[in-house]
């Protein structure tokens, strides 16, 4: 790895003072320690966000999951007061990665990173999360721009994400057997509003499928989801699965995500 | 550079570092407690694992400047007197290993999971030892350390 300064910032307004065109922000450090590591990535500056106290916690109201944007997938996996709330999303916590993972892994560091196959990115979409930073609140529908691409500008810092409480959602995720990331990860939320299914793993970026949403919004139910048909022109297709299967794992994982709602 | 100090199996050590000093080349390098392994260097295996304040972590990834007046337990400091600790002398009595370059990162993860659970199943064993990998033993005779482990704890 090549050298760069750290400094441990105590303050959201001390971390943003420091960043420059060639900072970044360090949180669990999951995947920016080893793409530094593998020369992917390089700062002349890092910049440790973890002991900002307004980083961490968990607020629950009667609408919405509040949690700090340096809170540890362990920490939204155990917490009682999430589990309660929106279960769907403790339980993606408690699948992310491998324990050592979710024991330094930040929601705020997975979202900014936004990987194409990272599973909270598609809890924000499907549970219409509004994403707190240093300058903004930004809707997740806005957030996600592309392939590791996000609205965040520069020197910009997630310090918290919200999350409105469904009436009832499941996150169904395909891992890959070796990095657990997603091969297909499908989040069905039903909100008063209307249901939301949100992707990831499949595209270049998180998305909703809309045909799904339009069919569950009039019959919330597996076999509403018969007959769909998924476009396999933008979806990925690599070693580990065909577009074809891919289209294929995203029916199916939809179908249980529907089944198992709660 | 930079001086920090930490606890490490017990013992205060205060060190200069680099800034991008890894905590893995840092009790390997600095501290000579080679029992803690690199060995996909990537965070994929698990060799590394050792515990920072009470958790598991892999130590691949993670800064020392980061840990500053931490607790470090490497797998040196598992046993206590000359005894084995119950997690290592199952891994011996149950042939845990066969190569034993995954050894220390596995007992150091197994003793976490049973620092969150008491007695779990070989489902959970398997699933929480996801991140470390074996190249050698199939898994069968760790799971049965680790069950043996958790029940002599």
């Amino acid at each position: 790895m090549k050298a760069f300064n750290y400094h441990s910032a105590s303050s959201v307004k001390e971390a943003t003072k420091l960043a420059s065109s060639n900072s970044a922000y360090l949180s669990g450090g999951m995947t920016m320690i080893p793409s530094m590591k593998m020369r992917l990535a390089n700062y002349k500056d890092v910049i440790d966000v973890k002991k900002i106290k307004d980083l961490h916690g968990i607020k629950v109201t009667s609408k919405s999951v509040v949690i700090g944007a340096a809170t540890k997938h362990a920490d939204v996996a155990n917490s009682k007061e999430v589990q309660k709330a929106i279960p769907s999303l403790s339980s993606l916590a408690s699948r992310i990665g491998d324990a050592q993972v979710r024991n330094r892994g930040t929601l705020g560091g997975s979202i900014a990173n936004n990987d194409p196959t990272a599973c909270y990115p598609s809890a924000c979409l499907a549970l219409n999360a509004i994403i707190h930073t240093s300058d903004r609140k930004i809707e997740a529908e806005k957030f996600f721009k592309g392939m590791f691409e996000t609205a965040l500008k520069k020197g910009e810092l997630i310090t918290a994400v919200e999350f409105q409480i469904p009436e009832k959602s499941h996150y169904f995720k395909f891992p890959n057997p070796a990095s657990r990331y997603a091969m297909v990860g499908v989040y069905v939320a039903k909100h008063k509003s209307g249901v939301h299914v949100a992707i990831t793993g499949a595209q270049s970026v998180v998305y909703r499928e809309k045909n799904m949403e339009k069919a569950l919004n009039d019959n919330f139910s597996a076999s509403a989801l018969n007959g769909i048909s998924i476009d396999t022109s933008e979806l990925n297709s690599d070693i580990h699965a065909s577009a074809e299967y891919r289209a294929s794992l995203i029916l199916s994982s939809a179908k249980k995500a529907v089944e198992h709602c709660k | 550079m930079k001086e920090v100090t930490l606890e490490v199996n017990g013992k205060k050590v205060t060190k200069q570092i680099q800034d991008h000093t890894l905590l893995s080349t840092f009790v390997r390098d600095q501290l000579n407690l080679t029992g803690t392994h690199i060995g996909c260097d990537t965070s994929q295996c698990g060799a590394c694992v050792v515990h920072v304040d009470g958790k598991s972590v892999k130590s691949c990834t993670l800064l020392v400047a980061d840990i500053d007046g931490s607790k470090v337990t490497t797998i040196e400091g598992l046993s206590q007197n000359g005894e084995l600790h119950p997690m290592q002398a199952a891994f011996k009595k149950h042939h845990g290993l066969q190569c034993g370059y995954c050894t220390p990162g596995m007992i150091m993860s197994s003793v976490d999971l049973l620092q969150n659970k008491k007695n779990p199943s070989d489902e959970e064993i398997r699933e929480w030892l996801e991140g470390n990998i074996c190249r050698c033993t199939g898994y069968q005779n760790i799971v049965a350390a680790v069950k043996e482990a958790a029940k002599n704890s």
